[in-house]
């Protein structure tokens, strides 16, 4: 009798320990990207649709190189904006890749175009540059490079709609200046230190006025011959 | 007792080199190697020299990110100016091509260049010096083995009176002791290479010792944590367990943080992560429990008291303490839980987190602005990512949030300002 009573209180202890382990597994985070990237998301949002700050940019649907490129250029320095430099330091190129094609593949809205608060001469020499540039000027087009409804092109060239004035201007602004780089030849470099202020001020404008694409896909690779020569897009 | 390094000065710095084998165990390897065959080739020297120089993290300092393997110029900022790490690759004329064995042993044991110059301890000799004759060897082998690259070193930028070298001989009196590991015959073998690991190649005490006015960091703190210069960053004690004191952790989870990244006990985040990264990860199973089993045998005492109100009033505390626990649960709860249990091992724990709690609310501040990725390593290649708030939340919500994972569920921290958290706004990130 006792000892069955030890066997059996010994029993319990031995289960009552094993469901106490289990408790301790306890829930584990989602094995999703998802809740991988939830460190972009505060800030590019969760499907990497942007968010109302004007310089964090929408990541979604641009292309899965272009992406590449620049969180390889944030972890190793040579793109500067000391909070992705910090997150991205110690993470490896494959996981890159992988965080690359998760936002190249997400399909969320657009935002509503946003009204401009430019004059309407200036708007029309936004869209001017962007869809036919300054040939007198040797500005080509944006869409010469970015495709024809402005959704980028495989594999290195963004699209260009969905983001907010103040982003697309800080950009052109630091591809003129040389704080942003590219491979060589570094062809925003070119492009952007062709611009005026206004003429910046201008593209940016139309850009974030002009609603989102019907298609949000990027052109293919290789189906346009670029302008000029650009080291992230290798002909 | 074994010797601690003494090491620091320029704290931030964080290589990591080799382990050594004690000369005992090394006699059994060797004993190993003659039974099985010929003695090992010079391939096999490069390649142990390459663990090694793993071990020790070269790679962090003689690398700038993105460069050429060890071709240096990366700056380290120290509060006595900046330096410069050197061209360590073999080239000629700008590198160690011209160095020999006996010279690169006698700079890693003694810090002094080839040209007999003090070296600067961001350089961290006073670990180093702990290193065999034999691992030195296989280093530089290593070294030779890279390709050459011609980028002549970069000089220091210090300020006076730190630009002259002559006041090294001081610093070396009171905080350099020069001399190898030498193994503590009443511990195990495991002991021993754990501590010869991280006394010397691993330099842990370079971050983990807090270091002085004059740059020293002294035996009688070992280990005893301290703010890491010019980082903000807050290297805790292993020798509490209020801090990360590793008494009441298993060897498993000690071992899962140092090469995994994340355990079921905290991750790591800035420059741990970096060590992690570029070193501890490719260690070999064997040496990072080794590693562990010395680490959690490190002396337990005193340490930071918590539980006190810090420089906030209690009014304050409770204000705080209010806000934060419904800013947690908007924000915060859906990852490290209601009750911070956090889910094991992605979403770190915040109760019973030592981290967390800390005397220093440096790193909790710091997480909750800037957020963080654990780093990829090869067994946690895909890590998870917490997000920076520091453009969502005031100064005073941060110190709320904080305040209240520093003081729930049985945590003992001290609450936290929202004049601390603005101070860290400012923060070096990168």
């Amino acid at each position: 009798m006792l000892r069955r009573t030890v066997a059996v209180a010994l029993s319990c202890l031995v289960w009552m320990s094993m469901a106490r382990a289990e408790d301790r597994v306890g829930e584990r985070a989602p094995d999703t990207m998802e809740a991988r990237v939830l460190g972009c998301a505060a800030c590019h949002g969760g499907h990497g649709e942007g968010t109302n700050n004007d310089y964090f940019p929408r990541l979604a649907g641009k292309p899965a190189g272009y992406l590449y490129n620049q969180l390889i250029a944030f972890r190793d320095g040579q793109r500067q904006y000391p909070p992705m430099n910090y997150l991205l330091a110690y993470l490896p190129d494959a996981y890159l890749r992988k965080i690359a094609d998760y936002f190249a593949a997400q399909r969320p809205p657009y935002p509503p175009p946003l009204t401009p608060a430019i004059p309407a001469a200036l708007l029309a020499r936004g869209e001017q540059l962007v869809k036919s540039g300054d040939p007198a000027n040797d500005i080509p087009a944006c869409a010469a490079c970015h495709g024809a409804a402005l959704t980028g092109r495989e594999p290195g060239i963004p699209g260009l709609l969905g983001l907010h004035a103040e982003y697309v201007s800080a950009q052109l602004g630091a591809w003129r200046y040389g704080t942003r780089k590219s491979v060589a030849p570094d062809c925003m470099h070119t492009v952007a230190s062709r611009l005026s202020n206004d003429d910046i001020t201008a593209v940016a404008a139309w850009l974030a006025a002009s609603p989102g694409p019907a298609n949000p896909a990027p052109v293919a690779r290789g189906s346009l011959k670029l302008p000029l020569a650009c080291g992230s897009e290798p002909q | 007792m074994t010797e601690y390094p003494v090491s620091a000065f320029f704290l931030f710095l964080r290589h990591r080199l080799t382990s050594l084998y004690a000369p005992f165990v090394l006699a059994a390897s060797c004993t190993v190697a003659f039974a099985q065959g010929p003695s090992p080739t010079a391939a096999d020297t490069v390649k142990r020299g390459e663990y090694l120089a793993r071990a020790g993290d070269c790679i962090a300092c003689h690398t700038k990110p993105g460069d050429k393997l060890f071709s240096g110029g990366r700056p380290m900022p120290t509060p006595f100016g900046t330096l410069y790490s050197p061209n360590i690759t073999p080239d000629n004329e700008t590198g160690i091509g011209q160095w020999s064995a006996d010279e690169f042993y006698s700079m890693m044991h003694t810090g002094r260049s080839r040209d007999g110059a003090l070296l600067y301890p961001a350089m961290p000799f006073g670990a180093y010096t702990k290193v065999t004759r034999a691992d030195s060897d296989a280093i530089f082998a290593y070294l030779k083995s890279v390709p050459p690259v011609r980028q002549p070193n970069r000089p220091h930028e210090l300020r006076f009176p730190y630009n002259n070298r002559q006041l090294l001989i001081g610093w070396r009196t009171l905080y350099f002791h020069e001399g190898e590991y030498q193994p503590d015959p009443t511990r195990s073998v495991e002991w021993n290479r754990g501590a010869y690991l991280v006394d010397g190649l691993g330099h842990c005490s370079m971050c983990h010792t807090a270091i002085n006015a004059l740059g020293g960091s002294s035996e009688s703190t070992a280990f005893e944590g301290g703010l890491i210069p010019m980082q903000d960053w807050y290297a805790p004690s292993l020798t509490s367990n209020k801090e990360a004191g590793l008494g009441d952790w298993t060897i498993s989870d000690i071992a899962d943080l140092l090469q995994k990244g994340v355990s079921r006990r905290g991750a790591v985040y800035g420059p741990m992560a970096e060590v992690v990264y570029d070193s501890l990860q490719y260690l070999s199973d064997d040496d990072v429990r080794a590693m562990a089993v010395y680490l959690k045998s490190l002396p337990q005492h005193g340490g930071a008291t918590s539980g006190s109100n810090g420089n906030v009033s209690r009014e304050e505390r409770g204000l705080l303490f209010t806000l934060g626990g419904k800013i947690y649960q908007a924000q915060c709860a859906s990852c490290h839980g209601k009750s911070g249990e956090g889910k094991l091992p992605d979403f770190p724990p915040l109760a019973n987190n030592q981290s967390i709690q800390m005397t220093s609310a440096v790193n909790p501040i710091r997480m909750v602005l800037n957020g963080g990725y654990a780093p990829g390593t090869a067994r946690n290649p895909m890590p998870y990512g917490m997000p920076p708030f520091a453009q969502s939340l005031t100064d005073d919500e941060v110190a709320a949030v904080v305040t209240y994972i520093r003081t729930a569920w049985g945590n003992r921290g001290a609450p936290v300002s929202a004049k601390e958290a603005n101070a860290l706004r400012s923060a070096a990130l990168y």
